[in-house]
């Protein structure tokens, strides 16, 4: 029954993911048709197969594309869908996971610090003279799990963690990350725009070596998190209650919060802090498949992937380009707003 | 198939359990009671590893609770708990079949084995009419008997209630612990704290009496509810008689003002003559009772509070022996109070004039101080208490 709807959904949502992104990536400057992505992408499917004694990548389609529209395609606009997706995905995923785990609808993918962590190592990293090879994705993943480790250490006190200290502990860091952020600003200089930018978040300057490098971790511990989505379903019913029902406590709650944490980092550390798609996704989700988190959680992934590669495309189209994650609150807020007035949102 | 060791438990700087070794054989209902905070839940607690012990042991069919992981421990202990959170949504049947969990691996889907135990869960609690609708929008009532399902669902050997009947309709109390019988029956071990001490004292094959952390008496129903033991644990009076519908015991509740030593004795039997002497009991007077002819409502009611009582058998005329006794009661109480109906020799029992009086609905006809209420006794005999001056 669960498996057969989560199926239902996910695949409806994979379905409008691509439509969505045939659409994004035929919009911008160059007017290119849906067809033509269309085309460009079926080209670049490719299939293994065993030729001339070796694997080889065979290509199925060869639809007829000029190369530039080609080029536009696949180098300029996917890399930044494909982000966009991947960052989507990931905060949707981290906040259904949260929202779960604190019991809380107010919470969201950074309620432990993460995204704060993450702004100290970007903004100190774009700062301070310093120079790296993704260098700022790195300083910025550091950061946001250097934070989030703090805050479970400062919660843990004999083998436990209760959550109402984990939370408290939480916003009390993210208000000293906020004062280190600021006071990094003050000194910023030159480099304060930059900073700002980043702060905002936005998918500007999206490359496939971005995709790369964010796309397996995120993958990866979806997994992780899908095998235990049953366990954060009990989580729910209280702790207590879920140990009677034999889950082991504690450890669920570090593996899950060690889990979202680090998809949260990667998301963060591409992309920057983009706020309210780890909020209001798996609310809206939960309104539409329920509160069993083996449906929501892959439906809630899918669907923050469709909701930020739409704004994205909004972000991207106007007369100048703005960062996505004033879009996605711009959006956001007020729709949550309306929802929150029709009473559909209320509890977990 | 439940072993506590010599058990001791501290929450914080407080010792919540001394010392406690008990042993629950499989197949028993027992009951747990005792006044708040002597530690009934905290003993539950320690059956399924939500509390661990500072010193002891608890060993369930003979595996260590602390050292026995979670799943482990969910596969032989299930528990209803007081309260459960009500911050989800889940429909009930999905409530309900997160009692399987133990029994589940990580990605197996539900089976045949884990339907049928859902389903019956929800047929057995009578809950199976609401399967469909939200946890969230049940009363607090039905929401219990869905986490009795849901307990019921995990096919434990041993089963643990926390004030299982606490927020349940009178049907509903008696179905419920009627079910855990049921399961007793069928082998398993049922353990719940109860607060109401006739439900536990009908319903289970064992009563153990805790106070202050410790056991004051384990061991069948009548043998365990005594007035006296009920009132050292509780600190309260009782009045421990027998349910005349039921046959188990019955234990009521008596004012905890102190009225002193006064001694009544009541005259009379009927409807009016049981009131009084519940009235009087409630209000901490020493209560006798007699001549009351066997069964009448009265008798039983002064069987259940009065210290002293004498019955004599109904339709007979009253021998000689038990008016002697009623007579000797009649001696040494401070006063006399008629009630209710009266029969020959009770009218002659009553002739005392100093020290009889009679309630306004008492029948007429003798010399006596009229009285509007029982309480009204209680100062007259205030203001002239020989005995006890410093009673009240």
């Amino acid at each position: 029954m669960v498996l057969r709807r989560t199926v239902a959904w996910s695949g409806a949502l994979c379905g409008l993911l691509f439509a969505v992104v045939v659409v994004s990536a035929a919009l911008g400057y160059a007017a290119i048709g849906p067809l033509e992505v269309a085309y460009v992408l079926l080209n670049e499917v490719r299939v293994p197969a065993i030729g001339a004694g070796s694997l080889v990548w065979f290509r199925p389609f060869g639809f007829d594309v000029a190369t530039t529209t080609e080029l536009i395609v696949t180098r300029i606009r996917l890399p930044r869908i494909v982000l966009g997706a991947i960052v989507g995905f990931a905060l949707a995923l981290a906040g259904a996971v949260m929202q779960g785990f604190f019991r809380n609808p107010m919470a969201d993918p950074s309620i432990i610090g993460v995204s704060s962590g993450a702004a100290v190592g970007a903004v100190a990293f774009i700062v301070l003279p310093v120079s790296v090879p993704f260098g700022r994705a790195t300083f910025a993943f550091v950061g946001a799990l250097v934070a989030a480790f703090a805050v479970y250490a400062i919660a843990t006190e004999g083998g436990q963690t209760p959550v109402a200290t984990l939370l408290l502990a939480g916003v009390a860091l993210q208000t000293f990350l906020g004062a280190a952020i600021s006071f990094l600003l003050l000194n910023a200089g030159d480099s304060l725009e930059t900073a700002v930018y980043w702060l905002m978040g936005h998918l500007h300057n999206s490359t496939w070596g971005r995709v790369r490098v964010a796309l397996p971790v995120v993958l990866a511990l979806f997994v992780v998190l899908l095998a235990y989505a049953r366990d954060l379903n009990v989580l729910l019913l209280g702790e207590d209650d879920a140990h009677t029902l034999g889950i082991d406590v504690e450890r669920t709650k570090r593996i899950l919060l060690a889990t979202s944490s680090i998809v949260t980092a990667a998301a963060v550390s591409v992309a920057g802090v983009i706020g309210f798609v780890g909020l209001i996704v798996p609310h809206m989700m939960r309104l539409v498949v329920g509160p069993d988190h083996r449906i929501l959680l892959p439906t809630s992934a899918l669907a923050g992937a469709v909701f930020l590669v739409a704004t994205d495309t909004v972000a991207r189209s106007g007369p100048t380009e703005v960062p996505v994650g004033i879009v996605t609150a711009a959006l956001g807020a007020p729709f949550f707003l309306y929802l929150l007035r029709q009473r559909e949102v209320h509890s977990l | 198939m439940i072993d506590f060791e010599a058990v001791s438990v501290e929450l914080g700087d407080t010792s919540v359990l001394e010392d406690v070794s008990l042993r629950i054989p499989e197949g028993t209902f027992v009951a747990l009671v005792g006044p708040n905070g002597a530690g009934k839940t905290t003993l539950l607690r320690t059956c399924n590893g939500l509390v661990s012990p500072a010193t002891g042991a608890v060993r369930v069919d003979g595996r260590h609770v602390m050292s026995a992981s979670p799943r482990e421990i969910g596969r032989l202990v299930a528990t209803v708990p007081q309260e459960t959170a009500a911050v989800f949504d889940f429909d009930v049947s999905a409530f309900v079949a997160m009692g399987r969990t133990p029994h589940r691996s990580r990605f197996e889907t539900a089976d045949d084995a884990d339907r049928t135990a859902v389903e019956s869960a929800l047929e057995r609690t009578d809950t199976a009419r609401f399967a469909d609708r939200s946890v969230t929008e049940l009363s607090g009532g039905e929401r219990q008997r869905v986490v009795f399902a849901r307990a019921l669902a995990q096919e434990t050997p041993v089963l643990l209630l926390d004030e299982p009947t606490a927020s349940l309709d009178i049907n509903h109390q008696r179905r419920t612990l009627a079910l855990a019988r049921e399961l007793v029956a069928a082998g398993k071990t049922v353990v719940a704290a109860i607060h109401d001490l006739d439900l536990a004292a009908r319903f289970c094959d064992r009563i153990a009496l805790l106070s202050g952390g410790t056991v004051l008496a384990d061991g069948p129903p009548d043998a365990v509810l005594t007035a006296d033991r009920i009132e050292s644990a509780f600190g309260v009076r009782t009045a421990v008689g027998t349910n005349p519908a039921t046959g188990s015991l019955s234990v009521t509740p008596l004012s905890g003002e102190h009225a002193g030593e006064h001694r009544v004795h009541v005259v009379g039997h009927g409807t009016g003559a049981a009131r009084t002497i519940g009235r009087l009991a409630e209000l901490g007077v020493r209560v006798s009772a007699g001549v009351v002819p066997a069964g009448d409502v009265a008798a039983v009611t002064a069987e259940a509070v009065a210290r002293e009582v004498v019955t004599a058998p109904p339709f007979e005329p009253v021998s000689d022996d038990r008016f002697a006794a009623a007579a000797d009661l009649v001696r040494r109480a401070d006063a006399v109070v008629v009630a209710g109906t009266l029969g020959a020799p009770n009218r002659r029992l009553a002739d005392v004039p100093e020290r009889t009086f009679a309630l306004r609905d008492a029948p007429d006809g003798h010399s006596s101080r009229p009285l509007a209420t029982e309480r009204e006794l209680l100062d007259v005999l205030g203001r002239s208490a020989p005995a006890e001056p410093t009673a009240r």
